[in-house]
């Protein structure tokens, strides 16, 4: 069954086509992989998925319904979380707050409540700081939950990034560049966080660099090239495919 | 925790009586005037500082919604409509009206006080609503440039309006009766008593935006100041929140302006000039930026050497230059709760250091 079902979706910035004509489906419970040389149009295909652009035109489909054209936090609430390429923590809050912002579309509290500080209120705060307290002791990051995100090292602030989309507890995750800036040892370190973050039954859609890990935790490789899709099939298959080896491996490897 | 979050709050309330008792024993019973005054800026202020400082969405036009609700509430308690057709006889047949003489013997029949309070708030919520709803979508300098005409509009309508008495402003504003015969008013038998009515309504304030920073909504709104798009991302509504603040830092400056207005008896266009925008924001950086308390001081301190004329000609320059060092010196102000939290921090790191 697939949980998200890209159709025919199209983009173009001015002159530039970033996105055009792409589809692709994504299985439900797996690991998708979106590859592709730097400027391929793998973030802005996540932009449009998650609804920070509009498409020109093309339709997205998520767990059944149509959110093409919906706002990125209507997206949220329907289920679907994200990090960033350039890692976007709130700077001045703590790990353990950046990660309680996560669980936003799942607590209640309005302005009203919030300002009379109703019990009901109270408690769901406590719930949400236990919940998030949880996902740093999931992430192995829990003694940095009273540290100011802006004060974390960088491998933390790509940890408590994560956590903050698990925090939404996401049908389906999108992670751009998971790995990026990550020495070799968190990174193996990040791709089998990953792979756990899907036994607990998330779908993992990611743009990644790091070839091993792309290979290595991914089901299904989807291959852009100048906006374009050229290949999308297992990893095996993608390793062997003539026009991906041309335009990306190939270029990579010379 | 909640009990932690309480205590600013206990010790405000201490030093409120605290306060009192000095001047009394001093024999400074004047000082308490300034400091009523200083106490219905502060609802302007920390108002700011939730819109400011938390959610980073500036405003150089609050001194607009200050005059919105002080004009609105001044105006029609001191309009007559004596001689008014069937409506204002219906509205003095439910007892909205209250009678009276004015100055020179003749007769007075203007609105009841607590109705034109509410009628000002309700009028000041409706602008900062359709105000907030477009211009909330620019950003930094492009918001700043947006709220600034805002409140020049303001600001020029009430000087050139004769109807609120242009450059001279509202004055004979009768007092408003609250309950138990106290009114807001500023006859010296009632001085204590409006002390109290002025940081009874800090002091409530304070409690309320102390619970909202904690909550939910709270931690969207720094989520919005901190990265936008990655609030957005978490399914924060950010569209919808930054106008439920603006609105709510709006009324809270409306109200301010509605009872220092009749605490005054009256009010000048001087109160919706940019100046008095500008000593806003000033009071906003001094105190921290994102920190309700060190504003709430500050705004008391500088409102306090204000209002007793300890700046003397100098008193908008005064504002300007601290607005101006703050932002070159020490942009996240003078008082930082940050800091002193941190520390904490800083030491066990110290001390897990290899």
């Amino acid at each position: 069954m697939s949980l998200l079902v890209v159709k025919n979706l199209c983009k173009r910035f001015g002159g530039l086509q970033a996105v055009g004509n792409v589809s692709f489906t994504v299985a439900a419970g797996s690991i998708k992989a979106l590859i592709g040389p730097n400027g391929a149009g793998k973030t802005t295909l996540f932009n449009l998925i998650f609804g920070a652009l509009p498409p020109d035109s093309g339709q997205v489909w998520f767990a059944g319904k149509q959110t093409d054209g919906w706002k990125p936090h209507q997206v949220a609430a329907a289920g679907m979380a994200r990090t960033f390429q350039h890692i976007r923590l709130f700077p001045k809050m703590t790990a353990w707050e950046n990660i309680a912002v996560g669980r936003h579309a799942h607590s209640r509290s309005g302005f009203l409540s919030s300002l009379l500080g109703l019990p009901w209120t109270r408690r769901e705060q406590r719930a949400v700081r236990e919940k998030a307290l949880d996902i740093m002791r999931f992430l192995g990051v829990e003694d940095r939950a009273e540290v100011e995100a802006s004060s974390l090292a960088y491998g933390q602030q790509r940890i408590v990034e994560l956590g903050r989309a698990l925090a939404c507890e996401p049908k389906l995750l999108l992670l751009d560049e998971p790995a990026a800036g990550l020495n070799m040892r968190e990174t193996s370190e990040m791709a089998k966080l990953i792979a756990r973050i899907r036994d607990t039954g998330v779908t993992v859609l990611l743009v990644e660099h790091d070839m091993t890990l792309v290979m290595n935790i991914s089901d299904e490789i989807l291959v852009l090239s100048y906006g374009e899709k050229i290949a999308d099939d297992r990893p095996l298959a993608i390793q062997k495919h003539p026009e991906v080896i041309e335009v990306y491996l190939g270029e990579d490897d010379a | 925790m909640a009990q932690r979050r309480n205590w600013p709050i206990v010790i405000l309330a201490v030093a409120v009586i605290a306060v009192h008792l000095a001047s009394a024993a001093a024999g400074k019973p004047q000082y308490l005037t300034q400091l009523t005054m200083a106490g219905y800026y502060s609802l302007v202020i920390v108002g700011l500082t939730l819109l400011m400082g938390y959610t980073g969405q500036i405003s150089l036009g609050h001194a607009g919604f200050f005059a919105i609700g002080g004009y609105t509430s001044g105006l029609l308690t001191t309009y007559n409509l004596q001689g008014g057709g069937a409506f204002v006889s219906l509205l003095r047949a439910t007892g909205l009206l209250v009678a009276g003489k004015d100055l020179y013997g003749g007769d007075l029949l203007v609105m009841r006080p607590w109705l034109a309070c509410l009628i000002a708030l309700a009028v000041a919520v409706a602008i900062a609503y359709l105000v907030g709803k477009p211009v909330l979508k620019l950003r930094g300098h492009y918001l700043a440039m947006a709220t600034l005409g805002f409140g020049t509009i303001v600001y020029k309508v009430v000087l050139g309006s004769s109807l609120v008495g242009a450059a001279d402003g509202i004055s004979d504003i009768p007092a408003f009766p609250l309950f138990a015969g106290l009114a807001v008013t500023g006859k010296s038998a009632l001085r204590v008593q409006n002390y109290y009515v002025a940081w009874g309504l800090v002091l409530a304030a304070m409690a309320l935006l102390t619970n909202l920073i904690h909550s939910r909504v709270g931690r969207a709104l720094r989520a919005i100041h901190g990265a936008e798009d990655a609030a957005d991302a978490m399914g924060v509504d950010t569209a919808r929140y930054k106008l439920q603040v603006f609105v709510l830092s709006a009324a809270l400056a409306a109200l301010g302006g509605v009872f220092l207005t009749h605490y005054n008896g009256g009010i000048g266009p001087s109160e919706a000039s940019i100046m008095k925008s500008v000593r806003y924001v000033a009071i906003v950086a001094v105190g921290g930026m994102a920190n309700l308390w060190g504003a709430l001081i500050m705004g008391v301190l500088l409102n306090f050497l204000s209002l007793r004329g300890s700046f003397g000609s100098y008193d908008d320059a005064v504002f300007g230059v601290i607005l101006l060092a703050i932002m070159l010196f020490a942009p996240d102000g003078l008082l930082r709760v940050e800091l002193v939290r941190r520390l904490p921090n800083m030491r066990r790191l110290r001390g897990r250091a290899p």
